[in-house]
């Protein structure tokens, strides 16, 4: 609509802001906003230190929600997020139990354990039919049943290999902490699988109507299965920074990441049914989500007082501008 | 055919529901120690209601082809506000009733308001309402306590005449006097409507919107009424995120056994009622059977898995491979 010849306000805009997607926009100005907000609260808001630490914390959610922005670009959702979390955790501490070897594999079998519990619920959704939320909670049960036998039945050894530790608290490079140089490469990678593999242009594609997609001569239920196990496994690799961070894992660790994984996607414009988003949007959702619980906490927010604010923003952003087309 | 062909077509979900509930129940029974005598039925009847309520609430939102994953937080929430409402005299325990009640109403409500008229995907909106009721819950109720009219409360968890679980009274009344009527009226057939076709019921001029409205409504009340059964069961408010999320996870896995369609337009609240008893009564199973409690959520969760999987043996009755990809 808006061309070069165009006389209208957005005619006379840089091109960069005619671009870019309103959500986008909106959600950085909602960062801009809350940084604004903290500073008038606090003077060392605005410290490098402090930001840094906020981006670290960032990359935890930054990696889950990486993949949950994956799912719901095919118009599906993620509700297995807490319990891969947490078995992601768990299973990588486990493993750290079983000797040299066992601690050299801890990272990779935790993962694993994510990926698996994203694959049967790739096959559930893409082979069976199941609706994506309904198999998702139903295998988040399982994964929940399976780790509370686990830590029941045996004693675990719940602490988190040197090498976890080091993943989410280290520093390869003097100031950046190693959670953000991971969360960066994972968010490149998912930039490009995006945007220049078939891959991200079939992911899009199911997004948008499956039915054409499939039409069009392509797997649609292999890529939808990949999708899953994708997501399964970069919540569990989640959940193995955070049980670095943390140096142990526990029980609920994954409970607080399932609103704010989705919130993220949904609030850097992803659209909740599918096809349309980029990462950008996902990257500006994550850090106005972490910036948001900073400030709750700064203020010492009561557990309560937190959840209400944060469902309250959600539901307000989302009607901001997450609105689904009225029906005709 | 004949008529009752079609109503049998029509029930098989229920019946099915129900024909797994009483198999599951007699295997309980034989094995209980105690058998098959009154006081192990109200037992069973009590915490099988519970989940009935929540599981009816969903029912009326999975009709039109949404999803409340808010249920079990709203159960959660008049939980804790009956813990400080429903007491003292007569007079004031039935105002406190009035008022859980009518805060589930609302509760519902806000969910309905923010997916139809806000349309935002159920499933997004609710999980964030959920937030918001687990929130006020933790407000009223830091740590748990409180209590509840405890004449009311042994009443209502009681026998009537000795014999039939009160509770289960209570259920068969609430099922006669808000599914039934919702289910014939004109509002219930719209949000049947809804989830069946929602465009095709849109252009015949099917008041949908007002019917998905009163489904979310109603959903909120029965959720809140299950609340308000919790508190006479356990004397007190809690609120327990874990608790919440388990009523809402088995709410689905309610609906499912009971023959409900989670894409819409196809069951009914009696078919969940049945299912939630069976759910209740196969995950009690491993009690008599004594095996470890720590077993317990495993089980119910491959339970859930499998009631959500056997969705796709509709599969076997696509003709075009196309069907697959609505």
């Amino acid at each position: 609509m808006v061309g070069k010849s165009d006389g209208g306000i957005a005619g006379r805009m840089p091109k960069f802001i005619r671009r870019a997607d309103p959500a986008v926009l909106t959600a950085f100005a909602c960062i801009v906003l809350l940084l604004f907000l903290g500073s008038l609260y606090s003077r060392s808001f605005l410290s490098p230190e402090y930001l840094l630490q906020q981006l670290k914390v960032a990359s935890f959610l930054g990696v889950i929600a990486t993949g949950m922005m994956l799912v719901v670009l095919l118009g599906q959702i993620d509700l297995s997020v807490p319990w891969s979390v947490a078995a992601g955790a768990m299973m990588a501490c486990a493993a750290a139990a079983y000797g040299p070897v066992g601690v050299a594999l801890a990272i990779p079998f935790g993962i694993f354990c994510g990926v698996l519990i994203g694959v049967v619920n790739g096959i559930g959704v893409a082979y069976l039919r199941i609706p994506s939320m309904i198999i998702t909670l139903a295998t988040n049960a399982v994964a929940q049943g399976l780790m509370v036998v686990y830590t029941g039945g045996f004693s675990p050894q719940d602490s988190a290999t040197r090498a976890m530790r080091y993943l989410a608290t280290g520093f390869t490079i003097p100031g950046v902490p190693n959670a953000v140089i991971i969360w960066a490469v994972i968010g490149a990678a998912m930039v490009f699988v995006l945007t220049r593999t078939g891959f991200g242009r079939t992911v899009y594609g199911i997004g948008n109507r499956e039915r054409a997609a499939y039409l069009s001569g392509i797997d649609t239920r292999r890529v939808v299965m990949i999708a899953f196990a994708v997501s399964g496994g970069l919540s569990a690799f989640g959940g193995v920074l955070l049980a670095g961070y943390a140096s142990k894992a526990a029980q609920s660790m994954g409970d607080a990441y399932l609103l704010p994984s989705i919130a993220a996607v949904v609030l850097g414009g992803t659209s909740i049914l599918g096809g349309r988003g980029s990462y950008l949007g996902t990257v500006a959702g994550v850090i106005l989500i972490t910036l948001l619980q900073s400030i709750l906490s700064v203020m010492q927010m009561p557990e309560a007082g937190r959840q209400i604010i944060y469902g309250v923003v959600i539901v307000a952003m989302l009607l901001l501008y997450g609105r689904a087309p009225a029906s005709r | 055919m004949k008529d009752w062909r079609y109503w049998l077509a029509e029930q098989r979900g229920t019946l099915l529901a129900l024909g797994i509930f009483i198999v599951m129940f007699v295997i309980y029974t034989s094995n209980h120690p105690a058998g098959f005598t009154a006081n192990v039925v109200q037992t069973a009847a009590n915490k099988g209601v519970l989940l009935a309520f929540v599981a009816m609430a969903q029912t009326l939102v999975v009709i039109t082809a949404g999803i409340d994953l808010s249920v079990g937080m709203i159960f959660l929430l008049t939980n804790c506000l009956a813990s400080w409402l429903v007491v003292g005299t007569p007079m004031q325990t039935t105002l406190g009733v009035i008022a859980v009640l009518a805060v589930g109403l609302l509760c519902g409500a806000i969910n309905g308001a923010i997916v139809i008229y806000g349309r935002l995907q159920p499933i997004v909106a609710t999980i964030a309402t959920g937030a918001i009721y687990y929130g006020i819950g933790l407000l009223l109720r830091p740590f748990p306590g409180g209590s509840v009219n405890e004449d009311l409360a042994d009443a209502l968890t009681g026998r009537v005449f000795d014999v039939v679980p009160a509770s289960l009274v209570v259920l068969l009344a609430i099922v006669l006097v808000i599914w039934v009527p919702f289910s014939r009226s004109v509002l219930g057939r719209a949000a049947y409507a809804a989830g069946s076709s929602e465009t095709a019921a849109y252009m015949s001029g099917v008041p949908i919107r007002r019917g998905k409205f009163a489904a979310y409504t109603l959903a909120g009340l029965l959720a809140a009424i299950g609340g308000l059964f919790l508190t006479f069961f356990t004397y007190t408010g809690d609120a327990a995120y874990a608790s919440g999320n388990a009523y809402t996870l088995f709410s689905i896995a309610a609906v499912v056994l009971g023959g409900v369609s989670l894409f819409g337009g196809k069951g009914s609240a009696i078919g969940a009622i049945f299912g939630a008893l069976a759910f209740r009564t196969i995950g009690d199973l491993l009690f008599v059977f004594d095996f470890d409690p720590l077993w317990q959520p495993l089980f119910q969760g491959v339970i859930l898995l499998i009631a959500v999987s056997l969705g796709a043996f509709a599969l076997f009755r696509v003709r075009n491979r196309l069907e697959w990809f609505l």
